[in-house]
């Protein structure tokens, strides 16, 4: 019996749907497209992290992203009237200079990826990560992992000074 | 489970000389349509039907009792006739997005159960992040609503697509919170892991584990209602004030779905609180039944489906008694009330365990006895009413 993999075909498939949405993403010119475009994207990178034997992450990247992050971008954009039609307010500069800059970042990217050494490792049998990544957290990365929710906090403490008319004035 | 299932087939040989990898997709799909046609549509269907008779019995009405004997084909008529209805797709909506909402909808529903337990051997796939997995895949059903409200292009959908994500976003957070005070207790996230460490004896489930996880249950209850939109929380379809909310434009087979999501969505919620709160599948050792692995099997699946189904019809009580609250209402009961509760909870069963690691057994029984208590008392009063106000009740649910 061959042993054909379906493990390349799935890849290139979430691959595939990852960059194509990111495209949508970045060349719809209506921004509801633009925020559907982005289930897609982010819904790929969670297949690519499932590939990875990364679950937890997957998961999550679902849970936050697509199910608070995305839902609040779509809720800010319902409640935009006339999103549609916006003013864009920056001159575009033209054709040239964004080939310069495109080129030059493009070429920076490529240069990146190709020398960059890579750590390759062999497909894993798929383990729960989860215990690995809680016991991680709380004994060699407490120190980030405080300050990451004390910096949370004071962005909460923020968005209410903001919002609150009568601590603005 | 699945897997040594498909794997015994390629060794008798069933699927020739296909490769590993393509036997093990046939089997997925295979799986995952037994579940959806066999399981989810049909449960999804009955509910409709046992939803009207309920709630019709509780109004004083009849309900449906013509098609099929008492009705029961109900269902299947009502779906037929909006599968052959013509679709109408309103002139100024965006049509392609307008025909994509009620699928993003149903992934987001069918795709929970692939980790929902029935009995002990049957599950799709007993993920060991069971519980995280299906609240996250039940947040495409938001991602749905806001683009069916969207694309409509109607200010009465796009006002319930804007309602039901403040109202889902909210609610997630007690919701969360409550589920993972009985990660705590259990310390895995597995469906079938977290019902091993109850068992059928009341007081080993987890509700009655210690005070904080009984009032748990009901901050998850609220919670899990709100997000299902259910009624007293079903503020996004509002029948009298917005039409019918995001589904106002919809029709025919696009508007089943919609539908099919709605009243499968009590089966995943009480299936749900059954599997944290209730101990999920668990039965006695019975001889005779439970000596073979199917009436094992067969057993468990119906306490299982029949735990829930209570919890199906505790939600349907509800819709029918409760007045749908205000939207300033809604958001001062999740975030003055229900918040607050589920934070002291997380942390009361933090310090729980860490004082008794294996449970606590007479709090254990203290807090199975209130829960019966409540229950017998609410009877009592119940009866106590009747009795006072002479009232005729037929409690047949033929008649």
């Amino acid at each position: 019996m061959t042993e054909i993999s379906l493990f390349p075909i799935v890849f290139y498939a979430l691959a595939a749907v990852t960059v194509v949405s990111a495209l949508g993403v970045a060349f719809s010119n209506n921004i509801f497209y633009s925020a559907i475009a982005l289930m897609g994207t982010l819904l790929g990178a969670a297949g690519l992290y499932v590939m990875l034997a990364a679950d937890f992450v997957a998961v999550v990247q679902i849970f936050v992203y697509v199910g608070g992050i995305l839902v609040l971008t779509l809720f800010a954009i319902n409640l935009t009237s006339r999103i549609g039609d916006v003013s864009i307010s920056n001159r575009s500069l033209g054709r040239f200079p964004a080939f310069v800059a495109l080129a030059l970042s493009g070429g920076v990217m490529v240069r990146a990826i190709r020398e960059a050494s890579w750590n390759m490792v062999e497909v894993r049998e798929a383990v729960p990560t989860i215990n690995g990544i809680g016991n991680a957290f709380l004994t060699e990365y407490i120190l980030p992992f405080e300050l990451a929710s004390l910096v949370l906090l004071a962005a909460l403490v923020g968005a209410v000074v903001l919002s609150r008319k009568e601590l603005r004035d | 489970m699945l897997q040594e299932f498909i794997d015994s087939l390629i060794a008798d040989g069933l699927f020739g000389g296909l490769p590993r990898d393509v036997a093990y997709l046939i089997g997925m799909l295979a799986a995952g349509a037994l579940v959806v046609f066999g399981f989810v549509l049909n449960v999804a269907g009955i509910t409709t039907f046992v939803e009207r008779r309920v709630w019709a019995r509780i109004q004083s009405r009849v309900g449906p009792n013509r098609v099929g004997p008492q009705g029961v084909l109900q269902w299947l008529a009502d779906g037929l006739k909006l599968l052959m209805k013509e679709e109408a797709i309103p002139f100024a909506a965006d049509a392609r997005l307008f025909k994509l909402a009620p699928f993003i909808v149903t992934i987001g529903f069918i795709t929970a159960f692939v980790a929902m337990p029935f009995s002990s051997a049957l599950i799709v796939a007993d993920l060991n992040l069971g519980i995280l997995y299906i609240t996250s895949m039940t947040s495409l059903v938001v991602v749905g609503i806001m683009v069916a409200g969207w694309a409509s292009n109607n200010k009465w959908s796009l006002i319930g697509g804007i309602r039901a994500a403040a109202q889902i976003v909210s609610y997630e957070i007690p919701a969360a919170l409550s589920i993972f005070t009985v990660i705590l207790i259990t310390g895995t996230l597995s469906m079938q892991s977290i019902i091993q460490q109850q068992s059928w004896l009341p007081w080993d489930w987890f509700i009655f584990h210690n005070p904080f996880t009984f009032i748990g249950f009901f901050v998850t209850f609220v919670a899990l209602l709100a997000e299902g939109n259910r009624t007293p929380f079903d503020l996004p379809e509002a029948e009298s004030e917005l039409v019918a909310g995001f589904v106002t434009e919809y029709s025919g087979a696009r508007y089943l779905f919609f539908f099919l999501v709605e009243w499968g969505n009590l089966y995943v919620i009480s299936a749900i609180l059954v599997t944290l709160f209730l101990g999920g599948w668990q039965v006695p050792m019975i001889p005779v039944i439970t000596d073979s692995a199917f009436g094992l099997n067969l057993l468990q699946a119906l306490t299982f489906v029949g735990k829930s189904y209570f919890g199906v019809i505790l939600i349907m009580w509800i819709r029918a008694t409760l007045p749908r609250i205000r939207v300033d209402q809604l958001m001062t009961t999740c975030w003055k009330y229900l918040l607050p509760i589920s934070f002291a909870n997380f942390m009361g069963t933090a310090l729980w365990v860490l004082i008794w690691p294996d449970g606590f057994l007479p709090a254990e029984l203290l807090m199975t006895a209130l829960g019966f208590g409540l229950v017998g008392y609410f009877f009592y009063r119940v009866a106590y009413h009747l009795r006072r106000s002479g009232a005729q009740i037929t409690l047949s649910p033929l008649s």
